[in-house]
Parts: structure tokens; sequence; C-alpha cells
């Protein structure tokens, strides 16, 4: 075995870390991986073509985007800011807590697809953080203001990640207990997916005091108020 | 040819509009390119399923230089109108939630129905194709919209995404390479080598540590789990130390989803989202989530040594 296919690796590593564009670095990496582990081209090429056909589903979101641009075309972000706003008690803080706790108990589930970035990060916790934090430290700058989205986007990916692998039925759970199973070790399922349930509490904990401290904190406004 | 072909063909269709527009875009500097990014990435996913291999394979890279370089740019757009959305919320308030919600619960329940029948996974794109279908419908007429209209908004949404939509695709493609050429078993190697194969605390370390970096360089822990699991947990950790499997690997998988909140190679959760909120920094996610993934991962070690060695 050599160390060659590394040489990927680093091309990726090196290429992220230069901050070419990333779809260039990947491609190149990928065609320069391939052509080292002695693919010809053509065979590379069809490779390259499966994977992608294989990985079409991944870009299923875009089916979303119609439904989403009318609805804000029509004011569907003032309304999410106009419900918050009127909502006193909903701080930024209880919000994307809110959202944590509902996105990994439904994602524990199996209900993955109740939440997403295009179905609700964009369309609804986005503003609506937008206008909790507005009420309590004032229009936000453009620079807290991406903060505070990105922080929207992490807390959908924390919820879902480390709900998921609680269901018993889902695709990864099952992944282990098949590969399990292949090395002669046969296990119920949800005597695996129990033990996802520790992370999850832990997840939310941590997160928890995160966005507690980036909501007294990051989101005040620098300077004397 | 799969159950899904159907969905793949409005796909198809979304961009191939998109590609008709932007040709029609005469002030903006990079209309050929853009509207030739858009052409072929409705080509490749309507004839995905018949066209050869490597023909699919060949756009499929002249899609990601013309994204690499730059080709791909958004027609200049058009402001919401502020009368317009004043109105809507005026004359509808909360039920402008309507629409929005149906998505999620049409989807849901249509997954949770469909999987008596097909596949799992199958069965949720579908459901969430038909819940977007559903949305769209009770939308326009909610709204007194036509349909095109939120094509054209589509379009908008599309071009702030740009790059960011195909670089999910490339990195699939990515990981295919990678593991053809066996990128895996060589990190798998390196890992192994500098493990204390006595000490059953660095075995736990090296396979929670092992998934986390794995899965950073492969953008997906489902593909580091085999190797990972074959290489350190099983021989090491079950076989030598006597670790209870269940919870080992349990674990080991959601070190990888640490690993997950870390990357730019899992650019559907990281990248993506950053683009869909036109975020200025694309890795803005990432750093957002480093402080919660860190942690999360020094936990993780933890409860894997106390828990399968219970």
């Amino acid at each position: 075995m050599s160390w060659w296919p590394l040489a990927g690796v680093a091309l990726v590593i090196v290429g992220f870390a230069l901050r070419f564009n990333p779809v260039l670095v990947v491609v190149v990496s990928g065609i320069a991986t391939g052509l080292i582990a002695g693919l010809a081209p053509l065979e590379l090429l069809a490779l390259i073509g499966e994977s992608f056909v294989k990985a079409r589903y991944l870009m299923i979101l875009v089916l979303l985007l119609p439904i989403v641009g009318l609805l804000e075309r029509n004011g569907l972000r003032e309304q999410a800011q106009a419900l918050i706003g009127r909502m006193r008690r909903v701080t930024t803080t209880r919000l994307l807590l809110g959202y944590l706790a509902v996105r990994q108990l439904t994602s524990s589930l199996g209900l993955n697809s109740l939440g997403g970035h295009p179905q609700t990060v964009r369309p609804l916790l986005a503003p609506m953080a937008e206008a909790a934090a507005a009420r309590e430290h004032g229009a936000l700058d453009p620079a807290r203001r991406e903060k505070l989205l990105a922080l929207c986007a992490a807390t959908d990916n924390v919820g879902l990640f480390f709900g998921e692998d609680v269901f018993f039925a889902f695709g990864g759970v099952l992944l282990m207990q098949a590969f399990l199973a292949e090395n002669g070790i046969e296990l119920e399922a949800w005597r695996i997916a129990l033990w996802g349930i520790p992370t999850a509490i832990g997840a939310f904990l941590i997160h928890a005091v995160r966005v507690h401290w980036f909501a007294r904190r990051a989101l005040r406004p620098k300077g004397p108020a | 040819m799969t159950g899904l072909s159907p969905l793949y063909w409005l796909i198809a269709a979304l961009f191939a509009t998109a590609a008709w527009r932007a040709a029609r875009a005469r002030e903006n500097a990079r209309r050929a390119s853009t509207a030739l990014f858009w052409a072929l990435l409705a080509i490749v996913f309507a004839a995905g399923d018949w066209m050869p291999h490597a023909v699919t394979g060949a756009l499929v890279v002249l899609v990601a230089l013309i994204a690499g370089f730059g080709g791909v740019r958004g027609a200049a757009r058009t402001p919401l109108d502020p009368a317009r959305r004043a109105a809507s919320v005026a004359r509808l308030g909360n039920r402008l939630f309507l629409p929005a919600l149906l998505v999620p619960l049409v989807t849901v329940a249509l997954a949770v129905l469909g999987r008596q029948f097909i596949d799992a996974q199958q069965a949720s794109l579908l459901a969430l194709a038909t819940g977007c279908a559903v949305a769209l419908a009770v939308g326009c007429a909610m709204l007194r919209e036509h349909p095109r209209v939120a094509v054209r908004e589509a379009h908008g949404l599309l071009d702030a995404l740009g790059w960011a939509l195909v670089l999910p695709l490339v990195l699939a493609m990515l990981g295919a390479v990678f593991t053809k050429a066996g990128v895996g078993d060589v990190v798998a190697r390196l890992v192994g080598m500098g493990i204390p194969v006595g000490n059953a605390f660095a075995c736990v370390a090296a396979y929670a540590l092992g998934m986390a970096a794995f899965t950073i360089v492969m953008g997906n822990a489902f593909a580091a789990f085999p190797v990972m699991t074959a290489g350190v947990a099983l021989p090491l950790l079950v076989g030598r130390h006597g670790a209870e499997p269940g919870s080992l690997v349990a674990l080991g998988m959601l070190s990888g989803y640490c690993g997950t909140l870390l990357t730019p190679m899992a650019a559907n959760f990281n990248i993506v989202p950053a683009a869909l909120l036109e975020l200025q920094d694309k890795n803005a996610v990432i750093r957002m989530q480093v402080a919660t993934a860190l942690p999360l991962l020094a936990l993780n070690v933890a409860l894997m040594y106390f828990i399968a060695f219970r």
C-alpha cells in the first residue's frame, strides 16, 4: 500500500486554505486522485458521472425555492418578525433553544424533514431570531446579523445530527447494524440507537450554553449603550 | 431509472428556465457562461439515467469548471416591492404561514405513509416534492399569484446559491474517487500507527478522534464509519479490550457527526445554508459550530470510555 492517495487529501486542504473556489479545488483533487490511483481518463469520467447521477437527490432543495421565494415576495419574513415582535416573552435564547429542542425530538422520531435550511431556517427561524434580537438589543449591524443567521443554521444542524441517530429505523443506525452483522455481531437496532441519547442530551446542553452566551455577549452592541 | 426520475425532470425543468432567463439577461457580463452552466445542469439532471456515465462525467467536469472559475453570476435582482408585502401582510396576517407549514406537514405525513410501501429515502424525497407542490398550489391560490412568478422568485434564490449549489454534488463525486483510490485504508493505517494498543483509553480516543478527523476529510460520517470501525474499533476495542459493540459504534458515529459540523466538505449542511442565508462569509456556519462540536467531541470520548466498558 502506498501513501499516494493522500495527495488528493493534501490538495483539498491546501486548496481550501488558499481560498481557491471550493468547487474547483474539489474537482481538481478528484481528477488528480483518480489519475494517481491509475484510473484511465474515460474510466475516471464514468466514475464521476455515475457518482453524480447517484447524488442528484442532494439537489432536492431547489424544489422548495419557488414557494419560499413566492412567500418572501409576499411578506412572510415581515409577518414572522411581526409575530415575534408581539410575543415579548420570546427572547433570542428561548426561540433558538425551543427550535433546537423541537428539531431534536422530531428527528429522534424519524421526522427529519420537519425542519431544514430552506424549509424552516431561511423563511421562518432566521427572521424570527432577527426580530427577537432587535427587540432585545436594537437593530443589528451587518456583522452581528450575519453571526446570528449563522447561529440559526448551526442550531438546525445540531438539532438534526444529534436527534436522528436516536431513531432506531434511521438509515445511519441500520448502516451500523448491518456493518456489525457482516462482522459477526448480531444486535437489535434499538440497542445501538439507545446510546445516541447521552450525546443528544450533551449536545443540547452544550449548545444551550453557547446560545445563551451568544445572546448575552455577542449580540450586545459594542461600547457603552 | 429510478422511481425518483420525475423529480429530477422537475429539477431539470427549473434549471432549464434558469438557463433561458440567464441567456436573455443582457446586462450580465457573464451571460453566456451562466446560461451554459444552468443548461448543462438541466441536461445532466434530465438525462443522467440513460446517458453513458462517461458523458455525464465530462459534462459535470465542465459544469464544475464554469462554477469554479466564477462563470456563474446572478442577474440583477428586482428588489421586493414593499407595498405589495405590506398589503399581503395586512390582508393575510398569520395565514401567510400556512403554505410554509404545509411543506413539512405534508412531507412528514406522506413520508411516514410511504415508508410502508417503498424505500424510506425514496419515500421522504417524493414526499418532500409533493409537499412543495401542494404548498405552491395553496400559496398561488391564496396570494393570487401566477406560478410563473414563483419560478421567477426561485431564479433569484438560485442566483444567490450560485456555485455553492453544485458543491455537494462534486463532493459526492470526490468521495467516490477517494474510495476507489483507497484513501480510507491509508487514513485508517495512519490512525492505527500511533496508538498504544494496550491502553484502552488511547484506543477509545483514537477511534472517536479518528472518526471525526476522517469525517472532516470525507465530509461524511457514513464514509468514515466502515473504515475506522473495521480498522480500529473491532480489532482493538471489541477484540482486544472487550468493549460492548452497540454503544461503541453508536458513539463512534456521533463522534463522526462532530467532524461533520467542522468541515466545508459537508457542504450541504455547512456551505449551502450560508449561501442560502446570503452570508458574506461562506464558512460562517462552520465558525459558529466549532465551539459546540469540540466540547461535544470531548464528551463523546468520555462517554465512549465509560459506556462501552460499563
